[in-house]
């Protein structure tokens, strides 16, 4: 199709507007700041140079930054490093002091006991299998729907995207009991689609969407398809599509991380027999003596493969968070 | 798709011929309908998919979930239920241990939100100079929001074990004695709080990052002109910009503190949903839990969760009117 080729979809955002009038607000800030302190007048003014290297963005960070940045990056990890070595000591060596600070050998063996005990490799198919089909759905439907909020023109579509912005905060403890109720009725308890089916979509990915799509997709494509006589579903395969895949991928790996560790309604819809991960974790730790060292190989387990994806793509995750928190 | 049915332009057909083209006959009026249905209905097949599964999963249940609040409902008999009116209500409002949950729900939010966003803020700031590896700092300080609740929650029964817990060996260490971090009051939200920290801190520096970078340069670049420290720089110009980021960060810190369920039912073991031996750390997600699957209210449980919704919708207006206070003032 030759719509694509048309031009690239251009960004044209609020910034160039507003700019002027943060800047000003901001000037009149920093003229009341002069005010509260008039001493700083009387020294020399800075040359334009060196306002330049002590302007905010260009600024190298200095040692005491690295120090602190260090100082909380190991509090982020430690826990996780700490997870893994005692996962490898057994539950003996757990119970003196001082705590092991380095690996011991049995994490071979703590995990195999966790995966046998907690069902551990039926939990993470089924995990995958969960936030699998979540993310693909939720990207397809909070697309097509955001899609339709950003450029199409119907009946009540302000009043909808209320309701959906609205619903954004509604706790999920709100619809605990009637969706027990309904599975129950339907005898879904401790099947997977009643996981799957009520976190299928999100008012947050149809904002998303909404909000990407606004920026990144030109009227233009559209009326320009529409001329050329392509139907609704052809626009959104060729020219939609293409144009959101960035936002959909983020939206992806978002509602990925959120159902592999989604917690509260796993716990209530499945039980052991045929748990996610999450729920499978709980069920380690109810032992008459708990081995904490095979609860923390299960935690390690159930934790590793999303590890591992941030690994290998923390800096697509990482942009990505940081994208949706603008057009958010 | 059901959804496909209504409307039959957009199911796959083929392609109505524009009637504009040049060249080719005129399309038949079949044909035009066709394209017009396509046009008029295809909006709302768009976002029938979402609207479909949010009413079934979302709005269904949030009504009727109102609805059984104003019946006995036993979770043994879902199916019966027996109009009570707002009896549940009158209960909850009784219960000392509603109170209590609501109490320890403020607590626990405050002091896991407050901390997190100020450090967020800092850590920010620091991500906002000219760093190296800069995107190994960002996934470093990512990785525990890729960590879950439970996983989370378990180590951290374990760091603060109050014979063989790291944390009390280390204030052993300093000279202090040992802290029974479960069966304290404040020293159990404390640590759940904590849990909550780890988890969310570096996620919200990232957001927070993201609104840095979007403050023009200029900004920096004639506040530094105007002889602006550091200091003065991150608090005249980088706050004030990042005002609609921050409020937007504690709304919905506020509200997964008001749904706080995850780590304190896990901190406190066996019999977690009581949040602790004096229901110390005893949430309300945990007070719903309790009633609902180990009281068996469905009812109550309903109640509290309405409850929780008027307290979210009370927390969205306050934030709205504070927005509108602070947009005048501007």
């Amino acid at each position: 199709m030759t719509l694509t080729t048309t031009g690239r979809p251009r960004r044209e955002g609020p910034g160039p507007q507003r700019r002027p009038r943060a800047r000003t607000a901001a000037l009149r800030r920093l003229r009341r700041l002069g005010r509260l302190r008039p001493r700083r007048r009387s020294r020399p003014a800075p040359t334009p140079a060196t306002a330049r290297t002590r302007a905010g963005r260009q600024l190298h960070g200095g040692p005491l930054t690295y120090a602190v940045l260090a100082l909380f990056t190991a509090g982020s990890l430690f826990p996780l490093v700490w997870t893994a070595v005692t996962a490898s000591r057994d539950n003996m060596r757990l119970a003196r002091t001082p705590p092991p600070f380095w690996f011991g050998t049995r994490l071979a063996e703590n995990a195999g006991t966790a995966w046998t005990e907690a069902n551990m490799g039926l939990a993470l198919l089924n995990t995958l299998l969960v936030a699998g089909t979540v993310a693909l759905g939720t990207v397809l439907f909070c697309t097509v729907a955001g899609f339709a909020f950003a450029k199409l023109k119907f009946r009540f579509s302000g009043a909808l995207l209320l309701l959906t912005i609205g619903t954004m905060m509604v706790p999920p403890q709100l619809s605990v009991v009637p969706l027990f109720m309904v599975i129950a009725e339907l005898k879904w308890t401790n099947q997977l689609q009643s996981v799957v089916l009520p976190t299928l979509v999100s008012a947050f990915g149809v904002f998303f969407m909404r909000q990407y799509l606004l920026e990144a997709l030109p009227g233009e494509l559209v009326e320009a398809a529409r001329v050329d006589g392509a139907s609704s579903l052809r626009i959104i395969w060729h020219v939609v599509f293409p144009v959101a895949r960035p936002a959909m991928a983020v939206l992806a790996m978002l509602s990925f991380v959120q159902a592999w560790n989604d917690f509260f309604w796993p716990i209530i819809a499945l039980t052991q027999e045929n748990p996610t991960v999450q729920v499978a974790l709980t069920g380690l730790g109810r032992g008459y003596v708990p081995d904490q060292a095979v609860i923390m190989a299960g935690a390690l387990l159930g934790t590793l493969p999303l590890l591992l994806a941030f690994t290998l793509f923390g800096k697509q995750i990482v942009g990505g968070i940081m994208r949706g928190a603008v057009k958010g | 798709m059901t959804t496909t049915a209504r409307t039959p332009a957009a199911a796959g057909t083929p392609v109505p011929r524009p009637p504009r083209t040049q060249g080719r006959a005129a399309p038949g009026p079949w044909r035009r309908r066709l394209y017009r249905w396509d046009v008029r209905y295809s909006p709302y097949a768009f976002i029938a998919p979402f609207f479909l599964f949010f009413g079934a999963f979302g709005l269904f249940p949030l009504i009727y979930t109102g609805w059984a609040s104003l019946h006995r409902v036993e979770l043994a008999s879902p199916d019966h239920m027996e109009w009570v009116g707002l009896h549940n209500y009158v209960r909850l409002l009784d219960d000392a241990f509603f109170w209590n949950a609501l109490y320890n729900t403020l607590t626990i939010g405050v002091l896991s939100t407050v901390p997190q966003l100020l450090m967020a803020l800092w850590l920010a700031h620091l991500l906002h100079y000219r760093l190296r590896a800069a995107t190994f700092w960002r996934v470093a300080l990512l990785t525990p929001y890729a960590t879950s609740v439970a996983a989370a929650t378990l180590v951290f029964v374990l760091l603060y074990g109050r014979d063989y817990g790291m944390v009390n060996w280390a204030l052993g260490a300093l000279g202090t004695g040992p802290v029974d971090w479960q069966n304290g009051t404040w020293s159990s939200r404390i640590a759940v709080s904590s849990i909550v920290i780890w988890r969310w801190t570096g996620y919200n520096a990232l957001i927070y990052l993201a609104a840095m970078q979007a403050v023009p340069d200029e900004l920096y670049e004639s506040a530094a002109l105007d002889g602006a420290s550091r200091r003065q720089q991150f608090r005249y110009v980088t706050v004030p910009a990042l005002r609609p980021t921050i409020l937007f960060t504690i709304v919905v810190s506020t509200i997964g503190a008001t749904q706080l369920f995850g780590e304190p039912l896990l901190f406190g073991g066996a019999g977690g949903q009581k949040g602790g031996a004096s229901h110390q750390f005893q949430t309300l997600g945990l007070y719903l839990y309790e009633q609902g699957w180990f009281n068996f209210h469905l009812g109550r449980a309903s109640a509290v969760a309405w409850t929780m919704f008027l307290i979210l919708l009370l927390i969205a207006a306050a934030n709205m009117l504070i927005a509108r206070r602070l947009r005048k003032s501007h």
